[in-house]
């Protein structure tokens, strides 16, 4: 710190021009230049060291404070309650354990990373304020992983907006929130609604539209309408997308108008958002299409035994243009029929209701249950699914679903694992956690990870008890507990505390048995110690987020 | 020892830590999972079981209350101190009142405790033994400061020596011949048992070709280093005051003479800084009832982490003793009499300009002070492009902030904690400029008034 304020007084200036002497001279030898202020009898070194020491002293002990650079504009206030103490001790514990040390097998501590979006959903439920001091590490770990960004943000607040202006590092949070914050205008602005539209940046186009989707569907039609026509096909496609939420009949015609856009992706959207409208024009088209190919044989021509309702299929020969007007891709990928190709998407578009009509009033059980000939039922029923999951159909997604004790929901049936998790998804959340759990207790963990992960968190105790089970007789037969880590994490993370007592005597180190792997048995004690001392720590999160306001900690 | 009563925050606890690895395995332990028959005493002592890989648990105990600092003792083979049981269990025990319950210690922790008790009972006698055979023999130890002192006589002589060859040439020479130049002189200075002149010119080595301005730079490092030589050549003919300061500043370390001072200090602040060989461990002290600012050193080599460890915010009342020299703030811990608890009181602040004036004061006892600590109050950091100050809230005057600081991650924690609004801001304010290490919110209604917790920012 050397600045001074005000103009330099002249003996300031001397002192400066003398000290800018001494530095010359320094540089370049005494043999070279005589220093200034040399006294006989001294040698030139000793006295240039003499009057800089003195020179040095004197401009240290004259240090001023400097003008101040401006002042930045306060941050907003957050109104939210402070976080209660203990609250704050436990993020910051999270916040220490950064990922990027250790590694390999993980022993039985806890993962801290892996509880802190669980932490911070907890924190946003309860509607607290982030401790400003905390903010700096929130954000790094939010910078890292882009899967905590919505729940950081959401818990640090205004600050940490504030904050992001002045760190580039944390330029991401400002993204996040488009207009760096700046509130989006309300339904009594509509001058600001159409200037911002007009003038924003496309992430903020795309957020002021969801805003105004959200609260008026018809006015995001109208604002959407107003230039659609001038929008680049990438921009009209994520607008587009923004229908999704709230889609209703009176979106048909702008849906419909949309089948005739220039991009095939936009005509593909703005099919496929029809197909979900079941009344919709395009919805009924497909339906006629659908049926047309499918029909009931009662002759028992088709089938063996003789007498059996069997579906036979005649998927459609061509793709005529007002199929591909309405959606449907004429060119199959490679390696597939083209007339499959076409069947697979007139069903897929289809109300799912017309087959009920199609098929005599039966429900969807009974005609999935329906024999199919020519080896059309895996073409037929995948289509179904895609159906059942656009249409959000819970009916056919149970029927499509079957028992999940039946051999064929473990192995390669009509219906993949993911399609399977998908159908789950659109299940009410506890026939979800029943289905999962008679999965698992028929054909155990191995296939069950992408089903776990549409399931309610905390796991509904029918189905916490199926995968504990499992992992018990997994570790009965002598696996290592890492052949399961994927489960054992999600369980970490998604078992309800209460079940950490029923995992008390599993974390007793067993005797090796014989046809184990060795040392199997301390790994899996090791790995049950983890489970449950996570189970615990999440309890006692719970429990210091919960305290009430003005509770003493 | 009163009742312990008082836990500790997360972060005092942390601050025991070793490096960032004990931070993070300690931070693991610290869920009741893998504990079992913890609990403390009103002693201050905390005791329990850790499940680790073995059958048998480890046994772990800490003296949290110890005059010393805490004392730790564990089962456990790790060669780290403490160790990362001993931390999860303070961490368990800091952060969750149900699971390190109130009790009688057991019986391994109480002989390890009893153990500890003789021993330091033990200390205290061979103490007083020790000092009775220094005084016995003092013509022996006379004599051989004196050798020393000719030793770095000799030394100071020949530093003088070359620093006039070095000047002689000029510095830009200098630059050429790279930093063996320095580290052997250096050694030199190490040979002559002078280890304040070796670091010294062991720093001047770094500063050629260390940016824009470094002859500035060089010329007055050596500037005040000649200063000091001569200092030490005619220390005779110094005021007592200033001729301690330069036999500590030449590396004659001394041992605190001045009285006892019993007072209620709160820490400021504490942070290490290391080399290849040592780690030191500063840590700031403010007398709450004297008003004085202190200073503590410890020291721990080859990785270990300083025995001493003072919880940041938190106040103990002890004795403090003066290391001799003008207005030197170096002390010595001396007998504790509570543990750390939280405290109300926060350091008293001033101005920037008084900041910078206080800092020059302190230059007239002793030159060679790079800065001074001050606690500023009203403060607002603000950013200058690259540069960050603390800018007075009632003036237009700031303290631009040193280049070290800007470059630490406190740096984000102190902005955050303001959020645009006045801080009460604890640092170092010298030539460099300020750095800060501790801050206080203003809390509530009384916007004049910290309140805050806290937030340590080194």
């Amino acid at each position: 710190m050397t600045g001074t304020t005000g103009d330099p007084s002249p003996t300031a200036a001397t002192s400066a021009l003398a000290w800018e002497e001494l530095v010359t001279t320094a540089l370049l030898g005494t043999d070279r230049r005589t220093p200034p202020g040399a006294v006989s009898g001294r040698e030139a070194p000793v006295a240039l060291l003499d009057t800089a020491a003195v020179a040095t002293v004197r401009r240290r002990a004259g240090i001023r404070p400097v003008r101040a650079a401006a002042r930045p504009a306060p941050a907003a206030p957050d109104p939210r309650p402070p976080l209660p103490p203990a609250a704050t001790r436990r993020l910051t514990t999270l916040l220490t354990d950064r990922p990027g040390t250790g590694g390999g097998r993980r022993g039985a501590a806890p993962d801290l990373m892996e509880l802190l979006p669980q932490w911070l959903a907890l924190a946003n439920t309860h509607g607290y304020a982030a401790p400003p001091e905390a903010l700096p590490a929130l954000l790094d770990a939010a910078r890292g992983r882009t899967d905590l960004r919505p729940a950081v943000l959401a818990f640090a607040g205004p600050r940490a907006l504030w904050l992001a202006r002045l760190n580039p590092d944390w330029r991401f949070a400002l993204r996040a929130a488009p207009g760096g914050g700046a509130s989006l205008p309300g339904p009594d602005e509509p001058e600001r609604v159409r200037q911002l539209w007009q003038e924003g940046l496309f992430a903020e186009r795309v957020a002021l539209l969801t805003a105004v989707r959200a609260r008026d569907a018809a006015s995001a039609r109208e604002v959407l309408s107003s230039t659609w026509s001038t929008e680049r096909a990438e921009d009209r496609l994520m607008f587009l997308d923004t229908l999704r939420t709230g889609l209703e009949a009176a979106d048909e015609p702008f849906l419909e108008a949309a089948l005739a856009d220039r991009s095939r992706n936009v005509r593909a959207t703005a099919a496929e958002l029809l197909s979900a409208l079941p009344d919709s024009a395009l919805a009924r088209r497909m339906a006629k299409r659908a049926t047309g190919c499918v029909a009931v044989d009662h002759t028992g021509s088709a089938s063996t035994a003789s007498g059996t309702p069997t579906i036979v299929v005649e998927a459609p020969h061509e793709c005529d243009p007002g199929m591909e007007r309405d959606g449907v891709l004429p060119k199959a990928p490679a390696g597939r029929g083209e007339r499959s190709w076409w069947l697979g998407q007139l069903v897929e578009a289809a109300p799912l209701g017309a087959w009920s009509r199609r098929f005599g009033g039966r429900t969807p059980e009974e005609i999935v249950a329906l024999p199919v000939a020519d080896d059309w039922r895996s073409e037929l029923h995948g289509a179904w699914c895609r159906a059942a999951v656009r249409q959000r159909d819970p009916g056919w997604s149970r029927a499509l679903l079957g028992a999940p004790s039946t051999p064929e929901a473990g192995g390669p049936g009509a219906v993949s694992l993911a399609e399977r998790a998908k159908l789950l998804a659109t299940l009410e959340s506890g026939e979800r956690a029943e289905w999962v759990a008679g999965f698992i207790a028929t054909h155990g963990l191995s296939e069950a990870f992408q089903l776990l992960g549409v399931c309610a968190v905390p796991w509904a105790p029918p189905l916490g008890r199926a995968v504990v089970d499992a992992l018990n007789i997994a570790r009965d037969a002598g696996s290592y507990p890492w052949s399961f880590s994927g489960v054992m994490g999600l369980a970490e993370r998604c078992l309800d505390p209460a079940e950490s007592v029923r995992l008390e005597p599993l974390t007793a180190t067993p005797e090796d048995t014989e046809d184990a792997a060795p040392g199997a048995g301390g790994y899996w004690a090791e790995a049950f110690q983890r489970l449950t001392t996570t189970l615990r720590l999440r309890a006692t999160m719970r429990a210091e987020l919960a305290r009430v306001e003005g509770t003493v900690d | 020892m009163t009742q312990q009563g008082v836990r500790w925050t997360a972060e005092q606890v942390l601050a025991l830590a070793p490096d960032a690895a004990s931070r993070k395995a300690g931070s693991k332990l610290a869920v009741a999972g893998p504990w079992s028959a913890a609990g403390t005493s009103d002693e201050g002592t905390v005791w329990g079981l850790c499940k680790g890989s073995g059958s048998k648990p480890y046994q772990t105990v800490i003296d949290v209350a110890d005059s010393t600092g805490p004392a730790y003792k564990c089962s456990c083979p790790s060669r780290k101190f403490p160790c990362k049981h001993a931390l999860g269990l303070l961490l368990l025990w800091a952060g969750d009142d149900t699971a390190v319950p109130p009790g009688q210690a057991p019986d391994w922790a109480e002989q390890w405790l009893a153990g500890r008790r003789t021993r330091a009972a033990e200390r205290t006698t061979r103490t007083d033994a020790a000092s009775g055979a220094t005084s016995a023999d003092p013509e022996a130890a006379r004599r051989r400061a004196e050798r020393r002192a000719d030793r770095i006589t000799a030394g100071a002589a020949e530093l003088e020596q070359r620093l006039t060859d070095l000047f002689r040439g000029g510095l830009a020479a200098a630059e050429q011949a790279g930093y063996a130049l320095w580290e052997e002189t250096a050694a030199r200075m190490v040979d002559a048992q002078a280890p304040g002149l070796a670091a010294r010119v062991r720093e001047l080595g770094a500063i050629p070709g260390s940016g824009p301005g470094w002859p500035v730079r060089l010329l007055e490092e050596c500037a005040l280093l000649h200063l000091l030589d001569q200092g030490w050549l005619r220390r005779a003919r110094l005021p007592e005051g200033l001729a301690a300061t330069v036999r500590s500043r030449v590396g004659l370390s001394g041992s605190p003479d001045g009285p006892p001072v019993h007072d209620r200090w709160l820490t400021l602040a504490q942070y290490d800084t290391s080399d290849s060989r040592l780690t030191t461990r500063r840590i700031w002290l403010y007398g709450t009832g004297s008003g004085r600012t202190a200073l503590l050193l410890s020291y721990g080599a080859a990785g270990r982490a300083p025995e001493l460890s003072l919880p940041v915010g938190l106040a103990f009342e002890a004795e403090v003793a003066a290391y001799p020299g003008g207005g030197q703030l170096r002390a010595a811990l001396g007998e504790r009499f509570t543990a750390p608890e939280p405290s109300s009181v926060r350091p008293p602040g001033i101005t920037p300009s008084e900041a910078a004036a206080r800092y020059g004061t302190a230059l007239q006892d002793d030159p060679w002070l790079d800065s001074y600590p001050v606690t500023l109050t009203r403060v607002i950091p603000a950013t200058d492009g690259d540069s960050w100050q603390l800018v007075d809230a009632d003036s237009d005057l700031a303290l631009p902030l040193t280049s070290s600081a800007r470059s630490r991650p406190g740096l984000w924690r102190l902005v955050a904690l303001s959020g645009g609004a006045p801080l009460t801001v604890f640092g170092e304010c010298g030539h460099h400029g300020f750095t800060p290490l501790t801050a206080w919110a203003a809390e509530g209604t009384n916007a004049q008034e910290p309140t805050g917790q806290a937030v340590p920012l080194c």
